[in-house]
């Protein structure tokens, strides 16, 4: 394992922030993984940290292809993660919304030049990534429409779902666009945490890139092939709203099957205690996603359904 | 007549209103009068444009005889960031200006923003007030997508702005307020003026004279206006930045809109703990300082002024 500075910006008055990547093997740049773009991307950090422990055992195995290489890099925004904020430190703008980035640009374009610099040539770009509302998923590989996305090559990572959805303007300043404009593979992974750790959906992160690792015959590594992936795309999700404010007290999780009319959360007056809303299901189906937030806005979108009358 | 254009419940006893206050002639209307609509604080550290629908009511109130058309005044598209010092919208921590046009269906924001949009679809001229932001501070100036100089430069040169710049076009700004309604037919000019978290008067005022005689052009307003500065217009390739090459505190030793040649001391970035000057800052070219930075910590790559050539 190598570990290589990528990016480095002095401060006036804070130790300098340094973006690192680890290195395994050598030869071709195969596969490029990126954690934390966000300063509370906590369980994307975890997850990286688990890939380096493995990879590193691997590596002293000889179990990395001759020829291939992995590089990791947990976190490209730690200014960010030691203050607990999301976005950068001083202007709040998001690394993530700069890429490719400008060297000779605001400071987050050169982050994000600096890093696109030395990501741009891996055929191979895997981003652990986060919504900006806070909930659950089930744990999926997502690509954005850009005619360069590769669904068969998502199956590889044995996730329960491939999730694909339209690119919005906004979206064409991310890592994962730009890699795609640029050639490179790249998925983003969700799993169901962000600001904090979960042991076993990191784990599931962990084995569906060793096990991608693995097809893509870079690493040699014995692991549990996961599922075959289900296709969705971003429109066939159904969307369940609230039209009431108030507590958010959730009945149905993330993979739960359900049927249309199933009671999937109440909306409870904050001061008399009264359920003045009951969000129902529209459909049969499984819960894609949820929001976990105690108390939420009108107009939130609560719940995000896969329609299915599959429910086993 | 204060309207609410959208309204959100909040969790604990409390309603989010974006609202809008209407202001009709006194004649009974024909149903054809032209409407200009005034918004701002979509960013809530961007004030200057509170100053502005203030003192462009207080002006039509003070001759309302004279009005001809229908003025909307939108002070607050987002009222949690104004009230919390809060550039985005808190709790989301998004840029209000990258959700529009919005969606019916979607999240509280942009639900607001399909509302917003709705609303104002169909004036005759959107004014979108900016304040730049705390960082830097900005010459009152109209910024126009070259998608639609043909349409916004005869507009905003009524605005009484001191500059008109004339950029090219960014996919990613296809999220704003600006771009989606101006791809609908409704023309909107963005103005960015003064500096973040700050009013400044004089640049009010002066963009108030200029919306007059905009509303003039329009047949919105039939009193006297003043005749509004003639603005330079510029585009990209005359624009030239300066970015810190180094962390520190800077310190300008030029004044905002003033011409400078090229060499000219611009200021400096210091460094409180050693004493030391960590780099000196110069002109690379001849031309006008229209912004300058304000907040003085800066790293590598903080802006600290724009020129125009």
């Amino acid at each position: 394992m190598e570990e290589k500075i990528l990016f480095e910006l002095d401060s006036l008055y804070r130790d300098n922030m340094r973006i690192k990547g680890y290195c395994f093997g050598g030869g071709e740049h195969s596969v490029c993984v990126v954690g934390a773009a966000r300063g509370n991307e906590v369980q994307q950090v975890y997850i990286c940290s688990k890939l380096i422990s493995i990879l590193e055992q691997l590596e002293s195995q000889g179990k990395i292809k001759n020829g291939k290489s992995v590089m990791i890099i947990p976190s490209i925004n730690p200014y960010s993660m030691n203050i607990g904020k999301r976005f950068w430190s001083t202007d709040n703008t998001d690394i993530n919304r700069m890429f490719p980035g400008y060297d000779l640009g605001e400071t987050t374009q050169r982050i994000a030049g600096g890093v696109f610099r030395n990501v741009s040539d891996f055929k191979i770009g895997i981003q652990f990534a986060s919504f900006y509302m806070q909930g659950s998923f089930i744990p999926h590989v997502r690509m954005m429409k850009t005619n360069f996305e590769d669904i068969e090559l998502a199956k590889d990572f044995g996730l329960p779902y491939i999730f694909r959805r339209e690119a919005r303007p906004y979206d064409t300043t991310t890592l994962n666009y730009n890699w795609q404009i640029w050639e490179t593979k790249a998925f983003s992974i969700y799993t169901n945490a962000t600001d904090c750790i979960d042991s076993e959906s990191a784990s599931e992160a962990v084995n569906a890139v060793l096990s991608f690792l693995n097809k893509q015959d870079i690493i040699e590594y014995n692991c549990h092939e996961g599922y075959i992936s289900k296709f969705i795309e971003g429109q066939e999700l159904v969307n369940v709203k609230t039209s009431t404010a108030g507590f958010f007290i959730r009945r149905a999780s993330v993979n739960a099957k359900v049927r249309q009319g199933d009671l999937l959360a109440e909306i409870v007056d904050p001061y008399s205690g009264k359920v003045i809303d009951s969000i129902c299901s529209p459909v049969n189906g499984i819960v894609f996603f949820h929001a976990d937030q105690p108390v939420i806005y009108s107009h939130t979108p609560l719940y995000r359904m896969i329609p299915t009358d599959d429910l086993g | 007549m204060v309207q609410t254009i959208a309204s959100i419940g909040l969790p604990i006893d409390e309603t989010l209103k974006i609202q809008k206050n209407r202001l009709v002639p006194h004649n009974q209307l024909k149903g054809n009068e032209k409407r200009i609509s005034i918004v701002t604080g979509t960013h809530g550290d961007e004030l200057e444009g509170q100053y502005v629908c203030y003192e462009l009511q207080r002006r039509i109130r003070e001759n309302y005889d004279f009005l001809t058309g229908i003025v909307d005044i939108y002070p607050a598209l987002n009222p949690l960031g104004i009230d919390s010092i809060t550039r985005g919208i808190p709790g989301f921590d998004l840029d209000m200006n990258r959700l529009f046009p919005g969606s019916e269906n979607g999240s509280m924001p942009e639900y607001i923003a399909s509302r917003i949009t709705e609303d104002l679809s169909g004036s005759a001229a959107v004014i979108d007030i900016h304040a730049s932001n705390i960082f830097l501070q900005e010459i009152p100036q109209v910024r126009i997508n070259e998608f639609s100089k043909e349409t916004l430069v005869p507009l905003a040169k009524k605005l009484n702005v001191d500059y008109i710049w004339i950029h090219s076009a960014a996919t990613v700004l296809e999220s704003t307020l600006a771009y989606s309604l101006n791809i609908i037919g409704t023309p909107t000019l963005v103005v960015e003026m003064g500096v973040g978290m700050r009013i400044t008067k004089k640049y009010g005022d002066q963009l108030v004279d200029g919306i007059f005689a905009l509303m003039k052009e329009l047949g919105i307003w039939s009193g006297e206006v003043s005749e509004p500065k003639e603005p330079i217009i510029s585009e990209d390739g005359e624009v030239s930045f300066i970015n810190a090459g180094s962390s520190g505190v800077f310190v300008p030793s030029i004044q905002h809109w003033k011409n400078v040649r090229k060499g000219d001391h611009i200021g400096d970035i210091l460094n409180p703990l050693t004493g030391g000057i960590s780099e000196t800052i110069n002109a690379e070219t001849d031309g006008i300082v229209f912004t300058l930075r304000e907040y003085p910590i800066v790293s590598e790559g903080s802006l600290i002024a724009r020129i125009l050539s």
